[in-house]
């Protein structure tokens, strides 16, 4: 009977520590994997899911970067091959592991018109379905990768001297970039040829940020959702028939503030001096 | 001369796979592309690893078709044929942990077994179903996040990088660490191999009567487990956890084991 009970104990302590320690093991390796996914600066390849379901979908056989890195057009003249766009995250790289991504200023995206890179992905994570233009075609254009941002302070064009490299690397030349005439009211006599990025056009690709002449790019491209805002529903263009049917999604119990201020009327601090 | 018939096989295997995945990046072959966590053969055939594919469903979220069919296409391999040789046969880190393995023998490591409380053989089912549990909970696959497998095999394609550090470090657990560490104990994909493997038709076969009791089986098995038999039965090795490597049938010298076709009225 004793030998039982102690038997029982022991199981009970043996199987306790277990669950504990599978619950340990869970709780680092979820600790791990989460800090892991937590790499919002990188630039994914053409196609690619939001993020957050990229980083599961993607099964990081760099199908996408060996496609990139031997497509035909990759050559140097005499038939060697040059560095693929698409890199594959590897240990230290601090994104997750094995997932693909590219740095424009190593090498930008060359945007192939027939898209090796998401054509071979078997995963979907980079959707060709989001590629596709009106006639059903591939259309590289249609990638938004991720969108350059102008740095005005570091741009020459913007003190007035002349550059339009952007512009010029840009692949949708004149689209994506366009540039701004403006008067040079320092000299009188010279115009500014200012670089402006259209964001519904701009695929992200980074040719710009390579070009740049400045000693760290005064244009770079950053992910869309660090790159842009959002105005939100509440604020819409009167002007456009269109745009005015968003205010139908406004969520009013969000948009309105209510705080201890708002229990009170305006004139209540005129006429009681009611301090907030 | 000792015996290396299936050891040297299974390295030419081994390197010529290793071979082909890295001739793909860099020279642009279309043989065997991608890496294990999606391939394909001859630039048509899908294939994806199944434990890999499980845990991204699991983390929520539907996959492209080519997934799901290569991962079917390596389940019915593995579950008809080859059992668990993908351990032996095919994963570059059974080459680091054989090695560990064998350092372990030479410098006499190995003289007193340990009895681990919380390392046990079945420990890598735990792994195995935690690694889903993780994924579904973090939204990533999990153990591909840190997978020595795919990242050694990543490497080996594109480029080692810190990477490296994690292979190291199974190579030193393995040799002074425990014995088998990490294929025999924590490894979850070695651990689902051995589950789809359980039932397939190469096995390794004991001839009892012909066994003279020498033990060199045992001793160089890295699964020692599955050899209950030896020198009791003349039966099949039916156990799952057997990668189908072969030393044991290499370092018998008196012709008491080989592969077989599993009985499938008998054995099963
Ligand atoms: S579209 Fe860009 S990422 Fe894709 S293959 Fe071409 S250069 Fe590489
Ligand atoms: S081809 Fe698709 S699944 Fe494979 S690494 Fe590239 S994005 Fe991921
Ligand atoms: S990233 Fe730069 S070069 Fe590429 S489309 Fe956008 S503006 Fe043009
Ligand atoms: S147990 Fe894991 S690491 Fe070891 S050979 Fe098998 S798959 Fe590879
Ligand atoms: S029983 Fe033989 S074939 Fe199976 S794992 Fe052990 S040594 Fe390898």
């Amino acid at each position: 009977m004793k030998s039982s009970n102690n038997n029982r104990r022991k199981f009970m302590a043996t199987t306790l520590q277990s669950v504990g320690l599978t619950a340990l093991g869970g709780l680092l390796w979820s600790g791990y994997c989460d800090e892991a996914k937590a790499s919002p600066l990188v630039l994914r390849p053409p196609g690619a899911l939001p993020e957050e379901q990229f980083l599961d979908v993607c099964i990081k056989c760099g199908l996408c970067a060996e496609a990139c890195v031997n497509r035909e057009s990759n050559k140097n003249k005499d038939g060697t091959q040059r560095e693929g766009t698409l890199k594959m995250a590897k240990g230290g790289d601090h994104k997750l592991i094995g997932t693909p991504y590219f740095i424009p200023t190593e090498v930008p995206c060359y945007m192939c018109d027939d898209i090796p890179c998401a054509v071979v992905c078997p995963s979907e994570a980079l959707d060709i379905k989001s590629l596709l233009n009106e006639k059903k075609e591939l259309d590289i254009n249609k990638a938004k990768m991720g969108l350059a941002v102008v740095h005005k302070e570091s741009c020459v064009a913007y003190w007035g001297l002349q550059c339009d490299a952007c512009y010029r690397a840009c692949p949708l030349l004149d689209e994506a970039i366009t540039l701004d005439y403006q008067k040079n009211e320092r000299t009188g006599k010279h115009a500014f040829l200012l670089p402006v990025v259209h964001s519904d056009v701009c695929t992200g690709c980074g040719l710009c940020e390579k070009a740049c002449i400045t000693e760290k790019p005064a244009i770079f491209v950053l992910p869309r959702e660090y790159a842009m805002g959002r105005a939100g529903d509440h604020y819409v263009k009167g002007w456009d028939k269109k745009d005015q049917q968003r205010a139908g999604n406004r969520k009013l119990d969000e948009i309105e503030t209510h705080d201890e201020r708002s229990q009170q009327a305006p004139s209540d601090y005129l006429n009681r001096e009611i301090e907030y | 001369m000792k015996n290396l018939k299936y050891l040297l096989l299974r390295r030419a295997t081994q390197i010529g796979l290793m071979f082909l995945y890295f001739a793909a990046n860099a020279y642009g072959w279309h043989i065997l592309e991608g890496t294990f966590g999606s391939s394909k053969l001859f630039g048509l055939i899908p294939l994806a690893d199944p434990y890999t594919t499980l845990q991204a469903l699991s983390a929520g979220f539907l996959l492209g078709a080519d997934v799901l069919v290569g991962a079917l296409l390596i389940v019915l391999f593995y579950m008809i044929v080859g059992g668990r040789a993908f351990c032996s046969w095919v994963c570059p880190i059974n080459m680091v942990t054989d090695l560990a393995n064998w350092l372990r023998r030479k410098l006499k490591l190995d003289k007193e077994e340990v009895n681990y409380r919380f390392l046990k053989r079945r420990t890598r089912y735990w792994i195995m179903v935690l690694g889903l549990i993780v994924s579904a909970i973090v939204g990533i696959a999990a153990f591909e996040a840190i997978s020595p497998i795919t990242i050694m095999q990543r490497g080996i394609i594109f480029g080692f990088g810190a990477g490296i550090s994690i292979v190291i470090a199974i190579f030193l657990f393995d040799l002074f660490g425990v014995k088998n560490g990490w294929c025999g104990h924590l490894c979850p994909l070695g651990a689902a191999y051995s589950i789809i493997g359980q039932k397939s038709i190469i096995r390794v076969k004991h001839n009892h009567e012909a066994c003279t009791n020498c033990m060199e089986c045992k001793i160089v098995c890295p699964e020692n487990q599955v050899l209950h038999m030896i020198n009791k039965e003349s039966i099949s090795v039916t156990d799952g956890e057997c990668t189908n490597c072969g030393r044991c049938i290499d370092v018998c010298n008196d012709d008491a084991l080989g592969f077989s076709i599993r009985n499938l009225n008998k054995d099963s």
